[in-house]
């Protein structure tokens, strides 16, 4: 296993973890497929889907709407949950969610709890401070548990195991379940998820999940899936534990009509997933007998105030702008250094860690194509805000050789005396580099950049030279 | 000491001094086009799509009693106010007074009716209403079998979520199904069958 696709190891700046990701044939072939198969089954409902530009930007006004009215909305998801019979926590940080969630686990007495997938909850690094408090968390996400399985960071928003292929996956299961005749066939290797699973399912007394949405007005959460393992997590213990970052709550229940339309046409290219759970607090004689809702801010509230920046906090985590990213086809996930990889992460994780560490570097980490803004679902302009978090970046590093060259240059394009100085200055200096009117190196600290690039040289006679020089009456 | 609510609540509140109130479009249009008997095809062509099965018998017992004996199930739950019409005599019905999970795992299947359903996505809903039962029953067992009335079958999404809406305002636990479990996390490839039924038979009515 790569560094940077542990789950203990220190996260690695994109620039020095995507080097070894791209040497990684086998990791980067599954994740090209496994993208472009999504990819063509996405664009495919997307084109059945006649009103998708008017879902989309429907999508979008939900989106702005709940982050402008973010402090009534979860006022409301509040009081509707507490009078539907649960339990609201609120968190500044991820400790304190932790912290939230470790005791209320303590305090049913149990030490293994059932966990539906959740990207808050991975993001927070709950399970490790579950450990840490001797509490065992089973992932039950058939990806999450493989990445769980190999001791392996998540590389995929919706597929955390996405760098694996199906023979990959088979050898972490066989070693893992110890069960070496396991064969690496997709219909065998679900089944051997379920057996493996049923049993903690059967015994589970509390569950922890993440929340796709909820609802401020009925106070009911949603969780989106496929496998059952949701249901199974939400219904059968007798307490639920929920986590979720406080940007997910929309006004009204309609609003989950266009969402639960948009999500998984992106996510997984269908119309509509499986399974989805709505439920709102408890119900006597169906599900858990106690709900706790732990509404985590961590860093949302520093994106929520910087206005470029918030449309970031609109996004409902579907993972299409992740499929179609250039950069991140090639790289696979765990170059990335966080939870959230691909074009959504590199905006988003900037603005939530703060600008320290080693995520301060991912608005660098795309050529700006522009694909992922086509397939957002909810209209994030992501190249935009990219550049946004970029220039954060150079705002809050002082000029290196770079900028200070930069300045020089500008000098000498303010005016046309200066830069025929500089021209000329140019062609006396180019002299040694200059082969057949090519720089065939350039000095100092260009060393390196030139090394792969061959630039033209000045040329020994520039246009307006020749135009100075030429006969007039030819 | 300012609580963690009151710290959020006032750092969005600081976040969002920029912001003008504005009336956001929102997408409450329904996109209704098809006749009722459109409607019904499609729901079966798009149920058919997500890897579920479909039967239109006559009567809704005879339906139900295919689809059991096709899949060779024999211990059936049930919730305590299903119609009795809509079991066939010989089966051994179990019926739904809070089983325990593990008690439910060693039956062979569930016979439900539901709430509504949605022809544009193969879906259909569930709110505990009659004859539909605790959410548990129609997860655990490995087999579902739905009774579906045409009436019950709306166009769109944006319908059904009409539909369901005052279920949600009444608290009640909701659930969406469309198709058997799957998974798409090996490889993106779509495979049948998880934790939830891994068949589900639909029978439609009317």
């Amino acid at each position: 296993m790569r560094p940077s696709a542990s789950r203990t190891a220190a996260p690695v700046a994109f620039e020095h973890a995507a080097r070894p990701a791209l040497a990684d044939a086998g990791t980067r072939a599954a994740v090209l497929d496994a993208t472009t198969e999504i990819r063509a089954r996405r664009s495919s409902v997307v084109r059945d889907t006649p009103d998708w530009d008017d879902l989309r930007r429907a999508g979008e006004a939900i989106r702005t709407d709940s982050l402008h009215r973010l402090d009534e909305l979860l006022v409301g998801l509040e009081r509707s949950v507490r009078q539907a019979g649960g339990e609201v926590h609120w968190a500044r940080d991820a400790l304190e969610a932790n912290e939230i969630v470790t005791g209320l686990v303590r305090s049913t007495g149990e030490r293994e709890v059932v966990k539906v997938k959740s990207l808050t909850t991975d993001e927070i690094r709950l399970n490790e401070a579950l450990a840490e408090a001797g509490i065992i968390a089973v992932e039950t996400d058939l990806a999450e548990l493989i990445v769980q399985l190999a001791g392996e960071r998540p590389s995929h928003l919706l597929v955390p195991s996405l760098h694996h292929d199906r023979h990959a996956i088979a050898e972490v299961l066989r070693e893992a379940l110890g069960t070496p005749e396991l064969e690496a066939d997709s219909v065998a290797l679900a089944a051997a998820a379920r057996a493996h699973l049923r049993a903690a399912f059967l015994r589970a007394r509390v569950a922890i999940s993440g929340a796709n949405f909820a609802v401020a007005e009925t106070g009911t959460v949603c969780v989106v899936e496929s496998e059952g393992n949701g249901r199974m997590c939400t219904t059968l213990p007798e307490t639920l534990i929920t986590v979720m970052g406080i940007e997910k709550v929309v006004a009204e229940w309609g609003d989950l009509a266009v969402l639960l339309r948009l999500l998984p046409r992106s996510a997984t290219g269908e119309r509509m997933n499986p399974y989805t759970s709505l439920w709102s607090g408890v119900r006597t004689g169906d599900g858990p007998s106690a709900f706790h809702l732990v509404l985590l801010d961590a860093g949302r509230t520093r994106a929520l105030a910087d206005p470029e920046g918030r449309p970031a906090l609109r996004c409902i985590r579907c993972s299409a702008c992740v499929n179609v990213c250039p950069v991140y086809r090639q790289t696979g996930g765990h170059a990335y250094p966080t939870v959230y990889a691909g074009p959504i992460g590199a905006i988003l994780q900037p603005q939530l860690a703060g600008e320290r560490g080693p995520a301060a570097s991912l608005p660098y980490a795309s050529s700006l194509c522009g694909a992922c803004a086509d397939v957002c679902p909810v209209g994030i302009d992501i190249p935009r805000i990219l550049v946004h978090e970029r220039a954060k970046v150079v705002r809050r590093t002082r000029p290196g050789l770079e900028g200070r060259a930069l300045r020089l240059l500008a000098g000498a394009f303010s005016s046309t005396e200066r830069y025929e100085r500089a021209q000329r200055t140019a062609r006396a200096l180019q002299r040694p580099a200059l082969r057949d009117e090519r720089l065939r190196w350039l000095p100092g600290p260009l060393a390196g950049w030139g090394r792969s690039r061959t630039l033209p040289g000045v040329a020994e006679q520039t246009f307006r030279e020749w135009w100075e020089t030429r006969d007039d009456g030819a | 000491m300012t609580t963690a609510r009151e710290e959020v609540l006032a750092r969005i509140r600081a976040a969002l001094t920029d912001v003008v109130p504005t009336e956001g479009r929102r997408g409450d249009e329904t996109g209704r086009s098809l006749a009722p008997a459109a409607v019904l095809e499609l729901f079966v062509e798009r149920l058919e799509e997500t890897g579920a099965s479909v039967l239109r018998p006559e009567v809704a017992v005879a339906g139900v009693g295919d689809a059991l004996a096709r899949h060779g199930a024999c211990r059936i739950v049930v919730a305590p106010d299903l119609d009795a019409g809509l079991l066939p005599p010989a089966e051994e019905v179990v019926v739904d007074h809070g089983l325990r999970p593990a008690e439910l795992d060693a039956l062979d299947g569930a016979v439900t009716t539901c709430a509504a359903a949605c022809a544009d996505t193969g879906t259909i809903a569930f709110d505990g209403g009659p004859g539909q039962g605790r959410r548990a029953i129609t997860l655990v067992p490995d087999l579902h079998v739905c009774v579906v009335r045409a009436e019950q079958v709306v166009e769109t999404v944006p319908e059904l979520f009409a539909r369901l809406e005052a279920s949600a305002r009444e608290g009640r636990p909701i659930v969406l199904v469309s198709g058997p479990s799957a998974t798409s996390d090996i490889g993106f490839e779509r495979v049948e069958g998880v934790h939830g039924p891994r068949r589900l038979v639909v029978v439609l009515v009317g």
